[in-house]
């Protein structure tokens, strides 16, 4: 039994309470996708469709592999990694700042808020073309783009999390005479993390999808600005093949921030649970 | 009484009120939690506040820990005035230790770490901080669980972790509000029994609250009985047993008559 234990806070405490159940997902998840793939197989035979419409999964396969071998799709997924992860970095920099000051400061969150919905009602990807006259086809308007996109869950789960500090941890470091800044440090950041950090797991995937669509208008490079050229040379298969691209990219980015959680709230329920909110 | 009552110098008060008392909220609907209270708690003296739930016992301890102001009245630790209007001193905070209702641990940091969380804040060495979460985590007798987390202990170790917080910084004044309710029967007698130790070795001032009658008289040199609506102080009960003071103290006849006398006074008030 202590070896179990032992084993199991090593893989991140992925195993809580029943081992089989932990270890369920890396038996069903492959399963589902092959029972997937084969359907998908299955009606493209059958049916005789257009390739142009629902292309086999070999042909899909065969052109993600091209993808891989070509230097310029290696390219584009790095440009949009960069301009995801700058756009996130800002986010969280302006998003956690903002967050901290805002649930302070009653009247400044009385006075914002009413901007912050209306900038969050507004469909931001119709922002697109504006950035694009503002700014270029560069990398400025998709880093902006996705930016303002992963902005609004990191700052309300900021505030949230500042909101929800325990009045008794308050008391404590009140009657140990902390300093303010001993409060921030010791209390109100580590205490706001979890949402904190939850905030960033939906804030990545939109920056990513920020991102994305800001490469659709703009630019020679980039996944979405790939995507789009599959579609106009009617390359259906090429397109499956950079939506499997995005997809891993967005795993990767989530997983990153998972770990994120794994490394610094060790502490909370959360950790080691991919599915934390 | 104090136990130096013998001595010729007479004896400096730790903590001093006079004229205090306690309104809590807005105009139009305010409760009236603590009415004008004079008391002074010598230095090296237990006392012990008793009486029923929602006398003002917790918001008395709050305010003489600086947590919050009292409405009126003077508030005065170590000869420090505790508030200038609306301001804490800080210097005066200093001297006290506080043990909440909740033990209150900081779930981010292991139970050594919230042991020496005072002593950090303080800027002490990490290697003094070492040393001193093995020596209270025995003292409160929660050796070898100082990397766990908070959550994974039980109520009652969280509790005592939060008095080894509180022991970490030596502070000259305990107050602790309620510190064993969570704890079983024997564990509490284990730890009053301990608590007594510390106090008679280290001479600290303590004022403590509770709801258990014999922990009160087994503790205190001084019970002092709260009635309710508004909080005020009902009875004040010197207790002269000799220290240390045993188990067997509590079955003795003049223990149990005072206990009676507690408990009948505390059935007519509450
Ligand atoms: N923050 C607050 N706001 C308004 N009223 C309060 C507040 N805290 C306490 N009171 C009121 O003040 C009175 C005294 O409360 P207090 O918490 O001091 O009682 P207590 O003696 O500690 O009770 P218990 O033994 O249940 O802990 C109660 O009537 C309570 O309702
Ligand atoms: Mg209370």
């Amino acid at each position: 039994m202590k070896g179990v234990n032992h084993v199991s806070k090593q893989i991140g405490a992925l195993v809580k309470t029943r081992d089989y159940k932990a270890y369920l997902p890396w038996i069903t998840t492959p399963g589902l996708c092959l029972l997937i793939v084969a359907i998908w197989w299955a009606y493209v035979t059958l049916s005789g469709i257009s390739a142009f419409i629902l292309p086999a999964p070999g042909a899909v396969w065969d052109a993600w592999i091209e993808l891989l071998g070509s230097r310029r799709a290696w390219a584009s997924a790095f440009l949009t990694a960069y301009a995801t992860l700058l756009g996130f970095f800002w986010a969280v920099l302006i998003g956690v700042g903002l967050g901290m000051v805002i649930a302070r400061v009653r009247w400044l969150e009385q006075t914002l808020t009413p901007f912050i919905v209306a900038s969050q009602v507004l469909p931001k990807v119709a922002l697109v073309p504006l950035f694009i006259v503002w700014f270029g086809f560069g990398i400025t308007s998709k880093v902006l783009i996705a930016a303002i996109l992963a902005f609004f869950p990191i700052l309300t789960n900021t505030v949230l999390g500042v909101k929800s500090i325990d009045q008794g941890h308050r008391d404590v470091m009140i009657s140990l005479n902390a300093t303010r800044w001993q409060v921030f440090r010791r209390l109100e950041l580590q205490s706001a993390l979890p949402y904190i950090i939850t905030g960033m797991e939906v804030g990545i995937v939109l920056a990513l999808i920020g991102s994305i669509v800001g490469e659709y208008l703009g630019g020679d490079l980039g996944l979405g600005h790939l995507l789009v050229g599959k579609m106009n040379a009617f390359e259906t298969d090429g397109l499956f093949a950079v939506m499997i691209h995005m997809t891993i990219l967005g795993f990767l980015f989530y997983f990153a921030i998972s770990a994120l959680r794994r490394i610094f709230v060790p502490w909370h329920g959360s950790a080691g649970s991919g599915d934390a909110h | 009484m104090p136990r130096n009552n013998l001595t010729a110098a007479p004896v400096p008060a730790a903590i001093c009120l006079e004229q205090v008392d306690k309104w809590y909220g807005e105009f139009g609907q305010q409760v009236h939690a603590l009415d004008v209270t004079d008391l002074e708690v010598l230095q090296g003296e237990f006392v012990v506040l008793l009486g029923p739930s929602g006398c003002g016992k917790t918001t008395l301890l709050r305010m003489i820990g600086g947590l919050i102001a009292p409405s009126h009245g003077r508030l005065r630790v170590m000869e420090r005035d505790l508030w200038k209007g609306k301001t804490r001193q800080s210097d005066a905070v200093a001297d006290l230790g506080v043990v909440f209702q909740d033990a209150n641990l900081f779930p981010w940091l292991t139970v050594g770490q919230n042991i020496t969380l005072p002593l950090e804040l303080r800027g002490a060495p990490k290697d003094d901080c070492l040393a001193r979460v093995r020596e209270l985590a025995s003292l409160v007798g929660i050796a070898g669980f100082e990397q766990r987390w908070p959550r994974e202990l039980s109520g009652g170790m969280r509790q005592r972790a939060a008095i080894a917080r509180a022991l970490s910084y030596d502070p000259d004044i305990l107050l602790m509000d309620e510190p064993f309710g969570a704890l079983d029967a024997m564990t509490r007698d284990a730890m009053n029994i301990e608590l007594q130790t510390l106090w008679i070795k280290t001479a600290k001032t303590i004022v403590l609250v509770t709801h258990s009658i014999s922990e009160a008289v087994f503790l205190a040199d001084r019970v002092i009985l709260l009635s309710p609506r508004p909080g005020r102080i009902d009875t004040v009960v010197n207790i002269p047993f000799a220290r240390p003071r045993l188990l067997d103290t509590q079955t003795t006849t003049e223990f149990q008559s005072i206990v009676r006398d507690l408990r009948h006074r505390l059935d007519e008030i509450s």
